[in-house]
């Protein structure tokens, strides 16, 4: 009883925010209509006892993903009331791809196509504890390629985009840390009545490195 | 439970340890700095790497060849393609040593990358289960769209890499998507699971169609028609070294790979993906002898070429016997030397530093560089598939098992399509002994070149003579792969 409640409760929120993440005129508001439906999300996956992809969805996509769209949405100067002009007449579109995703669901809940295949059995333990099983003994092989990509996806990145640019201003802690009183400040005797242009030198802080 | 035996880890040696010079290498580049000398440095370790696993790849024991719970398989085949890759990969790294070369390519992530990319093909060689083949095809590819884009102040290369890159992830999404299909049906991702439990049973439709998807997207990395759109322009757009190594590595890697896949994995439905392969072959030989005449850059015609390359090498896989999957080995074997020796050789077209690689950029070559010009004599000899050179041997085999195999359509028209490919090759010849030319190419030759084109002129010249026992050693191979695999 209580857990069909919950489950009206997630999966209500979820569509409503599903239908704002469309909807809202603020892109920003879109990104944070997502990241409730991410988290409705997990909540049923919990439901179904599914908690190893529900701290999954929180932890990638609420965590990494959404705050990368928001990153984006944010920092990138896009006319969004532009770019949804066209909403109505993408419509028919949406529609038909929605309506064959639909079917192919359907068909594949009803088909027979995979009724050869073997599910695996369903175990006592939690899936969490299942996959960490697995995971560092049988799938140790492919784990620790996945860990090879993921370190050509960050080289790759560092390489293609770090370049030294010139006329860029970036702090060096150490330079910081090492300047001292003598560098730059410079103790000069003004005499009475001299007006400050006689004494003016270029103070030592404003030196070309 | 799952418990590890070291006898699970060793037949892995060779990459694991690639893989840790890898690793050591990313502190090396890191603490060096960008220097060109750092980079040469890195390089330098690279290749050493790559010659110690050489040694431990030919020293592998191929009898107990299964790591891993059966996903990865060093059997003899294994070690015959691994021994081209590492090759090849050796010679590309090699010609990166100069220094007065491309200061984007003398970056240390270079080499580095290059690295990773190896593994990666050596995984890919080795993979017997799906997922494996996923993730070998996926640390393969990544590297190699960062290097193609590796020269950032060209607008070419960048396209070059993001073309390259799109295009890659299209073809990993068909591979994973009929890999899904294939495991829903069977059940397993082991090839040897999956053949096991096609066998002897009538096939759904969504098996063929997840199995159609997968030599789909292996055929993009293959550059195989009508898959091969990307190769042009990446070749192209490339820094001249990168070219050079896509030319010569990975095919062979991505070429085992769907010789293990449809002869280890679905040999059973041979006569299902015939079909598909023969219209693949067909196709790369026609695009590749045909695109190729048209074209006025030396770098587009080698992707051209090497798509034609690549349809007859699937000739001989369509063939579906021990014999074929000879012939493809030998193929790619002349394959990889008539890649690094042209290569070597064009990677010294330059005027005054620049790089300079129109076709008519080679008139005169005889008379500016006789040697030079006898050099790429010989590998364009080879590629048109003249006797007694690599080239020719590769054809015959590839062709003899399809006819043996009751394909003579498709050995004809490959026959064709080769002497339709001989124009363009013995055009080159042309230009550059019956043309003359006033203002001719650098004349500086670095070591590294020398040394790769002498080598892969000694091999293709010396073909003949060690055909013998090349065709033994790639016989027992295929035995492996199709018999014990």
């Amino acid at each position: 009883m209580i857990e069909a409640l919950f489950f009206y409760l997630f999966a209500a929120v979820m569509l409503g925010a599903g239908l704002m993440v469309v909807v809202s005129r603020n892109p920003v508001f879109s990104v944070l209509f997502l990241i409730l439906a991410f988290f409705n999300a997990a909540g049923l996956f919990v439901l179904i006892g599914a908690e190893f992809i529900a701290m999954l969805l929180v932890v990638v996509y609420v965590g990494a993903v959404a705050v990368l769209f928001l990153f984006v949405v944010m920092m990138l100067d896009i006319n969004f009331a532009e770019m949804r002009a066209g909403f109505q007449k993408y419509l028919p579109i949406g529609l038909v791809v929605g309506g064959i995703l639909v079917f192919e669901l359907v068909a594949a809940m009803y088909g027979d196509a995979f009724s050869g295949a073997t599910l695996p059995a369903a175990s006592e333990i939690s899936n969490t504890r299942a996959l960490g099983n697995v995971l560092y003994t049988k799938y140790m092989y492919l784990f620790q390629v996945a860990g090879l990509i993921l370190l050509v996806a960050m080289i790759g990145a560092i390489s293609l985009t770090m370049r030294r640019r010139s006329g860029v201003r970036r702090q060096v802690i150490a330079e910081q840390n090492m300047r001292r009183r003598e560098d730059s400040v410079e103790i000069v005797d003004v005499p009475v009545g001299a007006s400050a242009r006689t004494v003016a030198t270029v103070p030592p802080g404003k030196r070309e490195r | 439970m799952f418990a590890f035996q070291m006898a699970d880890i060793m037949p892995a040696l060779p990459e694991i340890f690639l893989a840790g010079i890898a690793l050591v290498l990313v502190l090396v580049a890191a603490y060096g700095g960008e220097t060109p000398r750092s980079a040469r440095r890195v390089t330098r370790i690279a290749m050493g790497g790559i010659l110690i696993t050489l040694a431990l790849v030919v020293n592998g024991d191929p009898l107990a060849s299964r790591a891993f719970g059966g996903m990865f398989s060093a059997d003899s085949f294994a070690i015959y393609m691994k021994v081209l890759v590492l090759l090849g990969t050796f010679a590309a790294l090699g010609m990166s040593l100069r220094s007065d070369g491309d200061s984007d390519i003398n970056k240390p992530e270079y080499s580095l990358l290059v690295l990773l990319a190896l593994v990666g093909m050596m995984l890919m060689i080795s993979a017997d289960n799906l997922m494996a083949l996923y993730m070998g095809v996926e640390l393969q590819s990544l590297p190699l769209y960062v290097v193609a884009a590796m020269r950032t102040n060209s607008l070419r290369s960048s396209e070059a890499g993001l073309k390259y890159f799109l295009l890659g992830a299209l073809s990993s999404g068909m591979l994973l998507y009929g890999a899904s299909l294939v495991y829903g049906v069977a059940g397993t991702t082991d090839f040897a699971g999956i053949a096991e439990a096609i066998s002897g049973r009538d096939m759904p439709t969504v098996f063929i169609i997840g199995m159609v998807f997968m030599i789909s997207g292996l055929a993009f990395k293959v550059s195989a028609a009508p898959f091969h759109m990307w190769t042009p322009d990446v070749y192209e757009g490339s820094p001249t070294l990168v070219t050079a190594l896509f030319a010569i590595a990975p095919k062979v890697a991505a070429i085992s790979l769907l010789l293990r896949l449809s002869y280890g994995a679905f040999g059973s439905i041979a006569d299902q993906w015939q079909q598909v392969l023969i219209a693949l072959s067909v196709g790369s030989m026609v695009i590749g002898a045909l695109g190729a005449i048209m074209q006025t850059d030396i770098k587009r015609m080698m992707a051209y070429s090497s798509i034609a390359h690549m349809g007859y090498a699937l000739a001989g896989l369509a063939a579906g016997t021990v014999a074929g999957v000879t012939g493809v080995m030998i193929y790619m074997t002349g394959y990889v030397f008539m890649g690094a020796g042209t290569f070597a050789i064009i990677l010294l077209m330059r005027r005054d530093g620049a790089e300079a690689t129109r076709i008519t950029d080679l008139q005169g070559l005889s008379r500016t560089h006789p040697l030079l010009a006898l050099g790429l004599l010989v590998m364009m000899f080879s590629m048109a598939g003249i006797p007694p050179l690599a080239g020719f041997f590769g054809k015959w085999y590839v062709f003899l098992a399809a006819v043996e195999a009751g394909l003579v359509p498709l050995a004809v028209i490959g026959v064709v399509m080769s002497v339709i490919g001989a124009f363009y090759y013995l055009r080159i010849i042309r230009l550059m002994y019956f043309e003359d030319t006033d203002s001719p190419l650098d004349s500086k030759i670095p070591m590294a070149n020398r040394v790769v084109l002498g080598a892969s002129l000694a091999v293709i010249l010396l073909f003949f003579a060690g055909i013998a026992g090349l065709l033994a050693a790639a016989d027992s191979a295929a035995v492996a792969l199709i018999v014990l695999g």
